[in-house]
Formats: C-alpha cells, sequence, structure tokens
C-alpha cells in the first residue's frame, strides 16, 4: 500500500472535522503537457455539482517544458478569488515539488505520483502518492497522448479523495471535446483506473471533501474573452482585425470559432463578419478604423504592447470621431513585461492615448457576463458617441475561466448613432460633417457610398472646418476641440454607472474596477465580519458618472485598490475630483498576481486600525 | 483608335454613361505648387473616371500623408475622402474595401509613403489583393518636409541640405510584383494620355492595382540628373506600348492588326488595348515583368506602361466568404444572432 509515510504521526489529521467545499487545490504541472484539459474538468465536475469553484491559471510564457500551476479554489459562498494559499497540492512537476510542497499550510495535502523523489518532507503533510506509471502501463493509451493521459490520473485520484462524481467528470469531458466520444472514452479510462485504485489503496486522512450544494444554478462557466467574443457577434461587428498577442488572441479565436455557427446568411450560407489576422497592430487598428468609417462595427483587441502600437490610429479615430472598439486585455508590463501575467497598468495610457489633447472613453469589464454585456454595448457607445471605446479587461478576466451570471440577451436594439441617409440629405438640403446641430456636441456622419451629391466629407487627422475642409483658422481649432470636450461630458450620461455594495455603519471606502471584483467583495464581506464595514464601488466607465463623486463624499476615507505600482486609476479619480484628493488614497500591488481578499484585508487594517 | 458606340451616342453631349458632366468630377482648386506632376495626376483621375462613367458617390479616396496625400482633396469632391496617417493608407483601405465591397476605392500615396514608411503595409494590402487603384505619385523626396531623400532617390543624388544618397532606390513596381500584384503599371505626369489610360484600366481590374507614376517635384527635385525630373523623364521615357481603354458597354472600333495589338479584358468588361511600339512584349509574363524591370533598372530607362496583368487571384472580400451585400449596410436583424442561440451557448457552458 502507498500510504503517506508519515501516516502514523499524522493520524489525528483524520480526527480533524471535515473541511467541506471550503478549500484551494494547487495542480503544479509542465506547460505543454495538456493538463489544461484535466484541470477544466476538475472545475467543471466542482461546478456542476452546484459547488461555487473559480480556476486561475499560473502560466510561463513557454511553449513546452515551464512549470505551469492552476489554482482551483471551492467555496461555499460563492467566493472564487485567488487564495495565497493553497491547502492541497497536485505535484506533478519534479522541478518545483520541493517548493511547492514549502508552500503547503500545515495540515495541507500533497498528492503526488510514487516515483517522484520526495526529500525533506514535512510531517505537518498528509501523502498520497500514486503509482502513475504502473496506471499507464495498464491502460492502453493512444499514440502519442501519453502526456495528456497522464494528467488524467491525478483527476481520478483527487476525484475519490475529495467525492468529486465521475459521472460529472465524464460530462466536463464530453464539454470540452464538444462531445466528440473517442478522446472521452480514453481520458475516462484513465480518470477510472486512477480513482477505482485510490479507492482500494488510499486511506482517506484528510478533512478535505466536497458535497452537492446546488450554488451554481443558472450560471455559466466562461472565461472573459469568449465572452467578449460572444458579446461582439450579438452587438453585430462587421469587422475584427487583430494581430497575435497574449492575453488577447483568444478572443479573436473565439470570435472566429462562433461566427460560421452564428453569423452566416441562411440564404448564401455566407458569412456577415470579417475577420482578418493583420500584419501588426498599426494595421489592425488602421483597417478597424477604415471599417468603421464606411460603416461596420469595427474592432480590434490587443494587449499593451499592441495598444502602443495604436497610439496614432487612436489619436486619429478620436479626433476625426470615428467610431471604433479596442479591446486592451492588459498584462504586466512595461515592454514585453510578463506576458502571461496580469496587470491594471494601461489604465493611464489607454485613457489618454495619442499626442495633442485626447482623451478617450474606457469601459471596465468585472466580470465576465460584463465582458459579454460591454462586447456589445462598445458598439452602441462608440456610435453613438462617434469615438474609439477601449475595453479594459485584463488577462485574468480574460483568459482564466470564471463562474459568472448567465449573460442577458441585449435589452435594448442596436443605436447606430447620427447616420444621414441619402433620403434625409434630399429632406434637409445641406450637410456639414463637424456642425454641432443638436447642441450635445455629437454631431451628424453619413457613410461613404451614400448615392447624394451633398454626402461626401473628407475625414482627416488635420485641421478642419465644420465641413470637413482643411483649416489653419485659430477659430476653427479651438472650437472644434471645444465641440468634442462638449461631446466627452454628453458622454458621461452614457456610461455604465458603477456598482456600488454597502454595509452599514462604513466610514471608509474602497474603488476598484475589473477583475479584482472577487477579491473586493470578499474582503468586504470579511471585514464587515470582523466589525469593520467598509463600502465598495466598483466603476464601470471613464468617465466617471456622478455616483463615483457621491461616494467619495459620503466616505471619510476612500482607497482606490488596483493591481499596478502606484495607482493609476487612483489618479484619474484625484484628477476628476481635486478638491477631494487628500481623502483618496491608493492600494496598489504590481506583482502578476491576480488580486486576494486577504491582501486587502491586510491593507485596509494596516491603514485603519489604529 | 476607339470611337463611340451607339450607346454613347445617344446620350446627351457632355455626358458619360451615368448621366454626369466632366465638371461633376471636379475637386477643389490644388494647393501644390505649380507645375507639380500631382496636379497633372488628379486631372487625369478625373478625366478618367468621367470616361469609365465611374460615380463619384460610389467612389472612395484613400490617402496616407505628405503632397500626393493631399491631392484626393483636388478630384471629385463628391467622393467621401480619408485622408489618413503617414503610411497607413493600406490598413483604411482593407477596413474600408471590407465594410463595403461595393465601392471602388482610389488611393494615391507618395514614395515616402508607401516606400519608406508603409512598405511593410503597401506590401500586405498586395499580398491581399485589397481590391483598390493604388496610385504612387513618385517624386524621389519629401516635398512637405523640404526635400529629404524618401526611399526612391537616386543613389548618388545630391541634395544640398543632405549631400549624396548613398542608397539604391526602392523599385516600387518591383515590390508590387514580387508581392504577387496582378496589376503592375509604371508611367509619367509627363504623359498625361497614358496616365489616364493605365488608371481607367486599374479602375476595371478587380483586385490592387497599382501604378507607380514618376511625378516630378518641381520645388525639390526637379534637376535635369534626377531620374524623378521632367526634362530626364522626357528624355529617357520609353512606353512598352500604346495604351487604349475601352470601357465596358462600349464597342471596339479600331483598325484592328492582329499581330500588332494585345488585347486585355478586365472582369467589368472592359477591354485594354495595348498597341505594339518598339519591343515584343507580353504583360502576362511575371519573369518577363522581372526581367524588364531589372533591365530597366540597369539600363536607367523609364519603361512605362502595363507591366504586369493577372486577373487569376481572388481579390480580399472574396476570400474572405462574406455575404455579397456591403456589410456596412446589413440590417440589424442579420448581425444580431437570435436569442435562442444564445440561450443554447450558455447551456453548452453549465
Amino acid at each position: 500500500m502507498t500510504v503517506a509515510k508519515t501516516a502514523e504521526k499524522q493520524a489525528h489529521v483524520g480526527l480533524r472535522p471535515p473541511v467541506v467545499n471550503d478549500f484551494s487545490i494547487v495542480v503544479a504541472t509542465v506547460n505543454g503537457s495538456g493538463s489544461q484539459t484535466s484541470n477544466v474538468a476538475l472545475l467543471r465536475a466542482l461546478f456542476r455539482m452546484g459547488i461555487p469553484v473559480g480556476g486561475k491559471n499560473l502560466f510561463p510564457s513557454n511553449i513546452q517544458g515551464l512549470p505551469t500551476w492552476f489554482l482551483i479554489r471551492v467555496n461555499p459562498d460563492g467566493y472564487t478569488a485567488r487564495t495565497e494559499v493553497s491547502h492541497i497540492l497536485v505535484a506533478m512537476n519534479q522541478a518545483t515539488l520541493a517548493e511547492d510542497l514549502s508552500q503547503l499550510p500545515g495540515g495541507g495535502v500533497c498528492i503526488y505520483p510514487d516515483h517522484f523523489k520526495l526529500s525533506q518532507a514535512r510531517e505537518d503533510v498528509t501523502y498520497y502518492a500514486f503509482p502513475l506509471q504502473r496506471l499507464l502501463k495498464d491502460i492502453e493509451v493512444p499514440q502519442g497522448r501519453r502526456d495528456y493521459i497522464a494528467n488524467m490520473a491525478y483527476v481520478g485520484v483527487v476525484a475519490q479523495l475529495l467525492g468529486i462524481e465521475l459521472d460529472e467528470i465524464r460530462r466536463a469531458l464530453s464539454t470540452h471535446f464538444r462531445g466528440r466520444e473517442e478522446p472521452v472514452r480514453s481520458n475516462m479510462a484513465m480518470v477510472e483506473a486512477a480513482a477505482e485504485w485510490a479507492k482500494a489503496n488510499l486511506v482517506k486522512q484528510d478533512p478535505f471533501r466536497v458535497e452537492r450544494a446546488g450554488k451554481t444554478d443558472g450560471l455559466v462557466l466562461m472565461d472573459g474573452n469568449t465572452a467578449a467574443a460572444l458579446g461582439a457577434i450579438y452587438g453585430g461587428v462587421g469587422l475584427l482585425a487583430w494581430y497575435p498577442i497574449t492575453p488577447a488572441s483568444s478572443l479573436a479565436d473565439a470570435l472566429t470559432d462562433y461566427l460560421p455557427r452564428l453569423r452566416r446568411d441562411p440564404h448564401s450560407g455566407k458569412l456577415t463578419c470579417a475577420v482578418i489576422q493583420a500584419e501588426d497592430e498599426v494595421a489592425a487598428a488602421g483597417m478597424a478604423v477604415g471599417g468603421a468609417w464606411a460603416g461596420v462595427r469595427a474592432m480590434t483587441s490587443t494587449s499593451g504592447p499592441g495598444l502602443s502600437l495604436m497610439a496614432e490610429f487612436a489619436g486619429l479615430a478620436f479626433f476625426a470621431e470615428v467610431p471604433i472598439v479596442i479591446w486592451d486585455v492588459q498584462r504586466i508590463g512595461p515592454s514585453t513585461g510578463l506576458p502571461t501575467r496580469t496587470s491594471q497598468g494601461d489604465i493611464l495610457f489607454a485613457r489618454f492615448i495619442g499626442h495633442g489633447d485626447t482623451k478617450q472613453t474606457l469601459l471596465l469589464p468585472g466580470t465576465v457576463a460584463e465582458c459579454f454585456e460591454f462586447g456589445w454595448r462598445a458598439f452602441d457607445l462608440a456610435e453613438r458617441l462617434q469615438m474609439p471605446i477601449f475595453v479594459m479587461s485584463d488577462l485574468d478576466l480574460g483568459m482564466n475561466i470564471w463562474m459568472t451570471e448567465a449573460f442577458v440577451y441585449p435589452d435594448v436594439p442596436m443605436d447606430r448613432g447620427k447616420v444621414l441617409s441619402a433620403e434625409d440629405l434630399e429632406r434637409i438640403g445641406k450637410f456639414a460633417r463637424y456642425a454641432d446641430v443638436d447642441g450635445d456636441g455629437i454631431t451628424y456622419r453619413t457613410l461613404p457610398g451614400t448615392d447624394h451629391p451633398l454626402a461626401a466629407y473628407f475625414n482627416r487627422g488635420t485641421g478642419h472646418d465644420e465641413t470637413a475642409d482643411y483649416s489653419e483658422r485659430p477659430e476653427h481649432w479651438e472650437g472644434n476641440l471645444q465641440r468634442i470636450w462638449r461631446k466627452l461630458e454628453t458622454a458621461r450620461s452614457y456610461m455604465p454607472a458603477p456598482v456600488l455594495r454597502e454595509k452599514h455603519g462604513a466610514r471608509i471606502g474602497l474603488i476598484a474596477y475589473g477583475s479584482t471584483d472577487s477579491a473586493l467583495s470578499e474582503a468586504q464581506d470579511l471585514l464587515a465580519a470582523s466589525g469593520m464595514p467598509v463600502d465598495y464601488l466598483r466603476l464601470r466607465s471613464v468617465p466617471f458618472t456622478s455616483q463615483v463623486g457621491d461616494f467619495i463624499r459620503a466616505h471619510e476615507r476612500v482607497y482606490v485598490v488596483e493591481l499596478n505600482i502606484d495607482g493609476q486609476m487612483r489618479q484619474l479619480v484625484q484628477l476628476e475630483y481635486p478638491e477631494q484628493a487628500a481623502r483618496i488614497r491608493s492600494l496598489c500591488r504590481s506583482d502578476g498576481l491576480p488580486l486576494t481578499a486577504s491582501q486587502v484585508i491586510t491593507w485596509v487594517r494596516a491603514r485603519e486600525v489604529k | 483608335m476607339a470611337s463611340t458606340s451607339a450607346l454613347e451616342t445617344a446620350r446627351p453631349a457632355g455626358t458619360n454613361l451615368v448621366g454626369l458632366e466632366k465638371s461633376d468630377y471636379r475637386g477643389l482648386p490644388t494647393t501644390l505648387c505649380q507645375g507639380c506632376g500631382h496636379n497633372s495626376i488628379a486631372s487625369q483621375i478625373v478625366a478618367a473616371c468621367y470616361e469609365m462613367s465611374i460615380k463619384p458617390e460610389r467612389t472612395i479616396k484613400l490617402s496616407g500623408i505628405g503632397c500626393s496625400s493631399k491631392s484626393p482633396a483636388y478630384f471629385m469632391s463628391r467622393s467621401h475622402a480619408f485622408n489618413s496617417l503617414h503610411g497607413r493608407m493600406a490598413p483604411i483601405a482593407t477596413g474600408a474595401v471590407l465594410a463595403n465591397l461595393s465601392l471602388k476605392a482610389i488611393g494615391v500615396s507618395g514614395d515616402g509613403d508607401t516606400a519608406s514608411i508603409g512598405l511593410g503595409q503597401f506590401k500586405h494590402l498586395v499580398r491581399r489583393n485589397v481590391p483598390i487603384v493604388y496610385i504612387v505619385e513618385n517624386n524621389g523626396v519629401y516635398g512637405l518636409t523640404k526635400g529629404q531623400f524618401s526611399a526612391t532617390a537616386d543613389k548618388g543624388q545630391v541634395i544640398k541640405s543632405q549631400g549624396e544618397n548613398p542608397f539604391l532606390p526602392v523599385d516600387i513596381c518591383m515590390e508590387a510584383l514580387v508581392a504577387n500584384c496582378g496589376f503592375v503599371a509604371r508611367s509619367f505626369a509627363g504623359d498625361p494620355k497614358q496616365v489616364k489610360e493605365l488608371i481607367k484600366a486599374a479602375l476595371g481590374y478587380k483586385g490592387t492595382a497599382v501604378l507607380d507614376i514618376i511625378s516630378p517635384c518641381v520645388t525639390f527635385n526637379n534637376r535635369g540628373e534626377s531620374t524623378k525630373s521632367y526634362s530626364w523623364g522626357r528624355e529617357h521615357v520609353d512606353p512598352l506600348h500604346d495604351v487604349t481603354v475601352v470601357p465596358m458597354r462600349e464597342e471596339i472600333q479600331v483598325d484592328y492588326d492582329a499581330g500588332q495589338q494585345t488585347t486585355v479584358e478586365l472582369h467589368d468588361g472592359s477591354r485594354v488595348l495595348l498597341q505594339k511600339l518598339s519591343r515584343d512584349y507580353d504583360p502576362t509574363s511575371r519573369a518577363g515583368a522581372l526581367a524588364l524591370l531589372e533591365e530597366a533598372r540597369a539600363k536607367q530607362l523609364l519603361i512605362t506602361g502595363l507591366i504586369y496583368f493577372n486577373e487569376q487571384q481572388p481579390p480580399l472580400p472574396e476570400v474572405q466568404n462574406l455575404v455579397e451585400s456591403p456589410l456596412a449596410l446589413l440590417p440589424a436583424e442579420a448581425l444580431r444572432p437570435s436569442r435562442e442561440s444564445l440561450e443554447a451557448i450558455l447551456n453548452e457552458n453549465r
């Protein structure tokens, strides 16, 4: 029997009260070994058992051979943020085993293949070694799939030890392989063999287990990039121009995957959306600008380095008032930085991207469901306001799989903005592209091809008068920019309001945005439970709406929590509310990792508990 | 030469097949230097579009930044235009034609715009066969910034402010050809008739048509020793053939000498008649075209005419497998999938 080497000493562990649905697992593997299939199968099986679950892949910028960790958190109350510690280690990488083991808390669990060398084993950990090589020998493994199937062994062992239902693993694999039977069968063979072996040979000595909970009804499990792609498709995207970059590529991949199913003309079988992989991000942005000018809903998706290349077109689109959507799935920089690690470090750059007097508009999705919503809403806003809309996602939100509310089908008709047709021009009898007819700063445009002698205008990044003719007259230049600034004020009324989460008796406010939402909500609840209520406001756009100022004024101190080195959003908030600036503080972390609730709690206590 | 057909004689004098007068193709007055080759080319674009009966409202004019890129303002004011970023006409054009494949795109760029800052984007536009008439007004210098060398400047050329240019020039036709362009032509602004006929041929072509037009800069690069000057051009111009384009729906009525003439059919039904001059030349041979450009380079000849023609490659919108109706004009019902389809996707992700 291959049981824990220190079984005797840890016998007392088995007497600990059970820990049900409330722990974290870390799976340490080597990238390129196909462990993602195994990890997602575990994640989805837990989700299908109704247990709230979160998954995070901490992976290297590498194709094959470097260490990767996958974190799975189960939690009865629905908190799915990363935790600082994981209780169960599935050690599938000899190279990191010693360090991974040292990270376990006392009373933790280590599951590992029995051929791994375990030097300096800790005595406060429960060990389960399983015979990976023998299991592999005993089942038939399809040619070239040995590594992939090998990773299914730990799925079986973990399922057996924790009580994850094998039927749900099978269904999860079926989802993963889109119903193809052969891979499900070959993977399940290993899962079942390993689970059977574990049942016969391992004595459960740790307290961790799962139980059906019925707490995921109606929810879905998806990554933010896929949700964004779907949102764009339901928003009527007509052109996606993109250039490969981690962590944004999977957005374009998902959009390309879903197009034939969702956007095929039933009569001709042809597509109603073009996707083009550009030669670089300059061209990707330029194609979106050209397409949007000509009348399609056009977008690009990128990350920091790509955004740098898009700067000139971003300025042009702002000034020439071309409605494009740019998804920035942020990773940590500057420069190439850590391409596979998350960050909220592009906020200031995106807000001001473009030289001269440029001020861009940002949407800040905080959940996967919001990635879907902003996916379509961004086009309505871009076309209504005739400006670029930047949707600031990040690697954590975009590439990790999250439990999220079911997406709400767009509840408003598409808003194509102020576009004049040939009939409109015939009726009105005149047209000036940049005349502020309605006084809201938003002017009327015509689409190329509009069959009327009055329709044409000369789109340009150079100075222009109301008719879009070239002009260097000072009053034309300044008047035009003043009008665009009026438009920016109008934009506020179209921005999604922040989400407010209040606790009775709070004097302190937390402001955050984006993927940190799960950590913030959890921290807020835990702080309240410990007698320290704080209010939490989640920003969803820049420019801000009036609720943000109200929130700041209603609190003694406000902390802006974010994942960058010195508070980019805090700076924007202070710029917007200079009279409140002294009460606005930063809580920042810039280490490439998703935020944890315990970090937030530590910060708040350190500053507020005297 | 082609003469008028029955169809043509039936319409009012001074109008074309779409009922427009030549003045309907006018642009704003030029602000370029007097005598600039670009002005002459703008006039020929007007004439070509008029003669090809192309509706200005169905045309888009695109450019990058530079003297050449200003020129879309000087022709066809009834067409939408986009004067974009330096070197970035190509992606703007790519996006625009994907958005509305029913529009005829005319791009005007320069040698700095296309061969220096925009060379990468230019080659990718050609590689994708984006449907556009891509005119390069090639003068070898940056005019707007006061006469610096561009990438097409002659090796050994001397400019007072910069000294001698030590680098060999980029040959725009060669770049187009090696990027698999199916319509490659070179012309000289001092030969307006040929410029016009080649633009007409390009307008009837279904993919990327590249026209490298030597267009002298009278202010910064018009000295006799420059290959981009009027006098050098006039002395060295060596047309491959006499080009005449017969627009679609018009009949060819010419004295036909089979041994002396090649006819190229364009996909829109127009025909390009190439009357042989001094040399035998087959514009459908890519190897022949490459050899010709090499010969022109080695002997410093200004060989003009239709250098290469091949309409086999599908243009970008065809490759994209898009619906026939322009994407920009699709109604919301065609763009937003059903509520049920979303429900199905959500169920698959549970």
